[in-house]
Formats: structure tokens, sequence, C-alpha cells
């Protein structure tokens, strides 16, 4: 037999880190994407209390602009796109019928460089040297001759390491949904949230390479004296604004489609109705994803790019309403006569929807190129992400934690709880952010640290900033709640909603290491409803029971991350004014960035030449195992 | 059931995709080249944005490239794309010498092709046509020095896989790392087809 191979199995905290289980990962992404949401978050009310009244100092106007950089950029890479991650690695396999994801060293290893590169880019506030030049880094500012510390060091550094996770991780969702569904499972058949975690990884892969191509550049502009932003040299600062966002909106896409996904899911469960229109549905998500890459160029309409240029990316825009608003309507139609319940997962996704249609239509109208000049740089555009972000992702993605954490921990959050987490960041959250659609039209400048008495600003930040603090006890709620819940004994069945659609439901809370003892066979949409329809005890299997092969834990994943992390390091301070000696030497020699990218050649050396044979779970283990009360 | 139990030395007729994790790792790789393009059709980009901006005294792509060395570099790519055709023919009849032996010239050609970019880079550094000369410079030498390492990359993991099919045969585990490591090859001989057209051609003629 070919499974004589013993495997090392580890517990504890090398468990965590040797893991390439998805549903482990799933946790530690949202463990560390949590964390940063947490750090980001402070940030965040840092900067409210200093513009709560006018020309306060409660900062200088250097650290605020570290916080709004560090703020948005910590938030969408090192909190929503984590938190995506984590959803998306807990739910997805499960979702399709799948023992594991496609690569599951691959899986770990887009987690642990997600996470280095996050570590590197907040290190930047221990070593003093903060990024300062905006989330979006434009040039000249970025540029050595304007950004002369090592902050923008860290952005760039920073983000390139977490970015290569990201990409790894969408490639391996893309082969996850194409190859490993469940027999049956075609693809019009598929959840919607697995749906938008497959047009999410498509446009992560064709996305996140020109960031990558970006970051690269900038690197070289700012450690080996290259020109490509360098106007004295011949370079270009609208290149760069041009890479990023051909990056940078699709990546606004990448964050809301998976909010989308959840919130079909969770509306279409507590409706106790199929999801309306879902293919249409499927279509819109598409079109979407599609259309995501033609309308960079509305980020700079005020670049001067000429009418014809700001015109058709005008209407590349517009256009995008459609399809979003089909998804409006169906979550409104699939809401429609159903028997509703209003659990807190349904309050947030019925919650997402008003709010989402009004970051819609403040997009609409920044869509207008004319009308764009007028509300470029203003409060109005910081109003219309944060709906969009805030509003639609992020009370998406609290529907969905709440719906299945159950699921990834075997404990149902406190109902009454997270009822509370809603009210309290729902309003605060409009609290927050409605009024400073009116700071903006009234002329307030965003990333500008402080406003003159007198121009109408005082009450509406002060109210922005009150906002912010209850979005604040809302979040402390939510984490009351998870402490709360998770000293309660592990009771949550299979389908613990008891109105669970999908094949997640069809298997024990939390998942076993293996899914499904037997992969079950899908005969319909909607697959594990089909069968509570035609009365049958959950799914039928596709396959005998039998031994089951898993991939071995490796600490690899781990190392190789750690390897781009110290080489990192290496760059950034290779050219530092080091006093002569020990420390110059290494550094100025390259012997530190040498020696962490070795360590990562070295890591897929050793991956490549030694085959990981696995080990399997035999069916008397499977019985054992699978049972739950 | 497992993953080796194609015993006997028998191999299917398609190694590569007899497992799920064959096909998993085919499939992916084909979604890593599809990044791979975005990120040299940025850095493609960038260079087309940035070519003209050559500065006061600096020599021009015209001055610079010689063709003659280009197209020696060129045509042994290419044949190096065909070897490696070759190897994966050889692989699908099951004939591990052979493919062994196509594969050690396709890294030999690509040695070869390394040699002269490195010839050709350290030229033009001497005539004045550094890294950060001007962005017309720099933008050349990320687009093609990034080809250059691709090429690199290339020649240690093909030359790792030749050691790796000479201690444990070919086998449904190793045939798809093989059969991956040449769509590599042949996508940065595409991308090279395109470097020779855009910056060399058309550096010279346009």
């Amino acid at each position: 037999m070919a499974h004589a191979h013993p495997v090392k199995r580890y517990t504890g905290l090398m468990d965590w880190l040797t893991t390439v289980d998805h549903k482990k990962i799933g946790i530690l992404y949202l463990i560390a994407g949590g964390f940063f949401f947490l750090i980001g978050g402070l940030e965040a009310l840092l900067i409210r209390v200093q513009l709560w009244k006018p020309l306060n100092n409660f900062v200088s106007a250097d650290t605020y602009n570290e916080l709004i950089t560090m703020h948005g950029t910590t938030m969408i890479f090192l909190a929503a796109m984590p938190i995506i991650f984590a959803m998306m690695n807990a739910i997805v396999p499960l979702q399709i019928g799948a023992r594991d994801v496609a690569f599951p060293f691959v899986n770990a290893l887009g987690f642990w460089t997600f996470f280095f590169g996050g570590l590197l880019l907040n290190i930047s506030w221990i070593a003093g040297a903060v990024p300062d030049a905006g989330w979006t880094s434009y040039l000249p500012l970025a540029s050595p001759t304007y950004s002369t510390d090592k902050g923008v060091d860290y952005y760039v550094l920073g983000l390139q390491i977490a970015g290569i996770g990201t990409l790894v991780g969408g490639i391996n969702f893309l082969v996850t949904i194409i190859n490993m569904r469940a027999p049956g499972m075609s693809f019009m058949r598929m959840p919607m949230f697995t749906w938008s975690a497959f047009i999410t990884s498509a446009l992560i892969l064709f996305a996140f390479p020109a960031l990558t191509v970006g970051l690269v550049a900038l690197m070289f502009d700012r450690l080996f004296s290259a020109n490509f932003f360098e106007v004295s040299g011949g370079g270009n600062t609208v290149l760069w604004e041009h890479i990023f966002w051909i990056f940078g909106h699709p990546e606004v896409y990448i964050l809301i489609l998976p909010a989308f996904g959840i919130i079909s899911e969770v509306i279409a469960t507590f409706s106790r109705k199929r999801l309306f229109g879902y293919s249409s549905m499927v279509f819109a998500t598409v079109l979407i994803g599609f259309l995501g890459f033609m309308v960079w160029a509305h980020h700079m309409f005020t670049v001067g790019l000429g009418p014809v240029a700001n015109a058709l990316f005008s209407i590349a825009t517009m256009l995008i309403a459609v399809p979003t608003g089909i998804k409006i309507f169906n979550w409104i139609f699939t809401m429609w006569g159903g028997s509703i319940k209003f659990t807190a997962a349904n309050l947030f996704a019925v919650g997402f929807v008003p709010t989402f249609v009004m970051g819609g239509v403040t997009g609409v109208m920044l869509a207008a190129a004319p009308a764009d000049f007028q509300y470029h740089d203003s409060y109005f555009v910081v109003a219309h992400f944060h709906y969009v972000i805030v509003g639609g992702l992020v009370l998406g993605l609290f529907a969905g934690l709440h719906y299945w954490w159950p699921k990834m921990f075997g404990r149902m959050l406190g109902e009454g709880l997270g009822k509370l987490t809603f009210w309290t960041f729902f309003i605060g959250f409009h609290l927050t952010f409605f009024v400073q659609h009116f700071l903006g039209l009234l002329g307030m400048p965003r990333r500008v640290y402080t406003y003159l008495d007198g121009l109408g600003f005082n009450n509406m930040n002060l109210i922005s900033t009150i906002g912010a603090f209850l979005m604040g006890v809302g979040t402390i709620i939510f984490i009351i709640n998870i402490i709360v819940t998770s000293a309660k004994p592990k009771t949550a069945g299979n389908d613990p909603w008891e109105d669970g659609r999908t094949l997640e439901w069809a298997i024990p809370s939390p998942a076993p290491e293996y899914n499904f003892v037997q992969t079950p066979l899908v005969r319909g949409y909607d697959a594990l409803w089909k069968e509570k329809m035609d009365g049958n005890e959950g799914m039928s299997p596709a396959e005998p029971i039998g031994p089951i092969h898993m991939p071995s834990p490796s600490i690899l994943p781990f190392v190789m991350s750690l390897g781009l992390f110290i080489a990192g390091f290496g760059f950034m301070y290779a050219n530092n004014d080091w006093q002569a000696g020990f420390f110059k030497d290494l550094f100025a020699s390259h012997a530190v960035a040498g020696a962490g990218l070795l360590i990562t050649l070295s890591c897929m050396v050793i991956r490549s030449l030694k085959d990981d044979h696995g080990f399997h779970i035999e069916p008397e283990e499977l019985t054992n195992k699978g049972v739950k009360a | 059931m497992s993953a080796h139990s194609h015993l006997d030395g028998q191999l299917p007729h398609e190694p590569e995709r007899a497992t799920l994790e064959g096909r998993n790792k085919v499939l992916g790789f084909w979604l890593f080249l599809g990044g791979e393009t975005v990120l040299f059709g940025t850095l493609f980009s960038a260079f087309l944005a940035l070519r003209d901006q050559v500065g006061d005294g600096n020599p021009s792509g015209q001055e610079l490239f010689k063709l003659m060395t280009v197209a020696i570099a060129t045509v042994i790519l290419l044949t190096s794309s065909l070897t490696s055709v070759f190897a994966i023919q050889a692989m699908h009849r099951n004939q591990v010498k052979a493919m062994q032996g196509w594969l050690i010239l396709t890294v030999l050609l690509g040695l070869a092709f390394l040699g002269l970019e490195i010839y050709e880079f350290y030229e033009y550094v001497h005539e004045g046509h550094k890294f950060s000369t001007s962005a017309f410079s720099s933008s050349f030498y990320t687009l093609v020095g990034f080809h250059g390492a691709h090429v690199l990359f290339g020649i240690v993991w093909i030359s790792l896989l030749i050691a790796q099919v000479a201690r444990k045969g070919l086998n449904v585990v190793t045939a798809p790392k093989v059969y991956v490591a040449g769509m590599y090859w042949h996508f940065i001989d595409v991308v090279w087809v395109f470097i020779f057209t855009v910056v060399y051609l058309m550096g010279k003629v346009a």
C-alpha cells in the first residue's frame, strides 16, 4: 500500500505554524486580518480625534499624514483582503464539496507572506519612519527627493511581499473552483459566494501583477536611482497613476464582490427562499469583474487626459451601475414574500442593501467627469468610498462572520450581542460618513490635517467623530461577543440555522479535517436544500467510504516568508547611513538581503526535491471523528 | 487510489495529467502565466512610455543596439524552445534518456543566451548606458533584465528537474513538474519575441 509513510503531526503552536488545512488557514487569516483591522481602526479614531474641532493640535501634520497613509493601506491590504481570504478559505472548499484546496502548501505560503508583509509595513511605526505619501503613494511626493526617510520603502516592500501572498492565493482558489468541485456541482449550480470568490480570484490574478511592477519601479527609483518617475531623468509621474489604478480599480471589485456573495447567501437563507435571479446574479458578477478593468482612469479625471478619454471612462464607469442594480433588485426580490428571520447576520445583510445603494449613487455622481472636477479630493470622495467599503464590504463581512461562525468554530455567536453590534456599528457608520458628503460639497479637502473655524465645518466634523467612536463601540461589542462565545461549549449542529441551503451545512460544525467523509453527489442548485425538499437525510454520497489522502503539514511556507521579510529589511537598510562597523558591512554588502533571498530560494528547492507523500486517514478513524452530538 | 499505483514503469499517455495533483499543477501554471502576462505587459507599457526619454548626451537605442548579437540570441532562445518541445515529446513516449538529453540541451542553449545578454549589458554600460542614466535606460534594463532573470530561474529550475528525474525516474509526480517547466520555457520565449520586436527592432527602425 502507498500510505506507509509516517508523517509527523504537530500540536499547539507548531500545529498552527505548519498547518496546510484550509480551515485553520482561514482562522489564521481571520486572526491576523482582525488584528490589523483593530490597528487600522485605532488609526481612524486618532484621525477623527484630530478633526473633531477646528485648528486642533492633537497630532502634528506629519503624524496625520502617517495616520491617513497607514489607515488606508492597512485597512485595504491587511484587514479587508485577509478577512475576505479568511471567509474564502473557511467556506469555498466546503461549498463545492472538496476535501481541500488545490494547493494546500501554497495556501499556507499565501497566508505567511501576507502576514510578514503586513508585519514589515507596521514595523515602520517602531522604526520611526512611517509611510506618509498616502495609500496611493503618488509621485513625485513618494520619490526619493521628497520622501527622504524610509517610510515609503516600508510601504513598497511590505506591499510587495504581502502582494505575493494575495496573488498565489488567487491562483489557488481559481484552480480549486475549476478542478475540485464535487460530482454534479456544475458551474451554474455553484453557490453565489463561491462564484464571487471565483471572479474575485480572477481579478486578483490580472490586477496584482500590475501593482507588482509599479512597486518594483518605485523601489528601483528609491533604492537603485532608477528614473521611472524622476522627471529630471525623463521619468513620468502620470505613469505611476496609470499603473497604480490599473491595479487599484479592479482592487475595489476584488473587495466588494465577496461581500455581494456573502449577502446573497445570508439573505436567501434567512428569507427561506431560493436566491431570486441566480443566473442574472452570476452574469452580473462576471460583468462587474470584466468592466472593473475598463474604468481605472476615472480616478484621474483631473489629471488632464483630455475630453475623449474622460468621456469614455465616464461612460464605462456608469455602465457598472447596471449589473450592480440587477444585484440590488435581486436581493430585494429574494426577500419579497419570504419568511424573513432577522438574525444578527441578516440584519447586517439587510442593512447592507440601502447603504451600498447610497455608495453606488455617489459613485455614479463621481463618474460624471465634469462634476468630478468639483468633488475631486474633497470629503465627498471620502464619504463615497467609505460607503462602499465600510457600508458595503465591512457590513458584508460582519454578516458572513455571524452567519458562518458556527461552521468555523462550532459555536453560535450570541444573537443579542450580535444585534447590538449591528445597531451601534450601523448607526455609528452613518453618523460618521453621511455628513462627510456635505463637508465635501462645502469644500472641505481630504487629507488635510486641520481646518479653520467659521467655514461651517465644525458641527459636522464633531458628529463624524462621535459616529466613529460609536463604530469603535460596535467593534468592541463584537470582540466581547467572540470572547463570551468562546467560553461556551461547542454545541452547534450540522445546520445550526436550520435553513442552510448549501453544502457546508451538510457536515459537522466545525468541519472535520477531511471535510466530507464521502464526497457528496450534487443534484441541483442549493444542493442541501434540494435534498431537504426531497425528504432525504443529508446528501447522498458519490463514492464509497475509503481511506482519505491528506497533505503533510510543513514549516517551509513560514520559513520562506520569513526569508522574504529578512530580504526586505536587507534591501531597505543597504544604503542606510550606518556608522562604520559591523552593521554597515553587513547591510551595505547586501549580505542581509542576499541571505533572506537565499533562505526563500532554498526552501523552494527543498520543496521541489522532497516529495510530499502525505498521509491517509483510514475509514475506522473517519466514523469516530465524523460523528458529533 | 494513490498517485503511485502505476506500476511496472507503465506511464499513462499524458503522465502530467494522470492525477488530480498533476491537473491542478498544469491549470495553476497556466493561470500563473496569465498573471505573468500582465506583469510583462505592464513592463512593456512602462518601456513604451519612457523609451524616448534618453536625455542629453546619452546613447539612444538606435546607437546602442547591435542587431547581430540580438538576432543570434533570438535564434538561440527559439531553438531552446524547440528542444524543450522535443523533451516533452520524448516524455510522452516515455523515453527518459532522450528527454533528459533534450532538457540538457535546452539548459545549455539558455546559458548561451544568458551569456550573450550579460555581454550585451556589459557593452552598453561601457558605452554610458547605465541603469540610472535615463528613464529609457531604467525601463530598458528593468524589462530586459526581468526577462533575463526569468531565463536564469528557468535554467536553475530545469537543471534541478534533470537531477531529480535522474534520481527518481519519470513518474506521475515528476512528469507534471517537467511539463510545467516546459510551459514556462515557452512563455519566456514568447516574451522574448516581443522584446526583440518592441525593444530592438522598433528601437532600431522607428
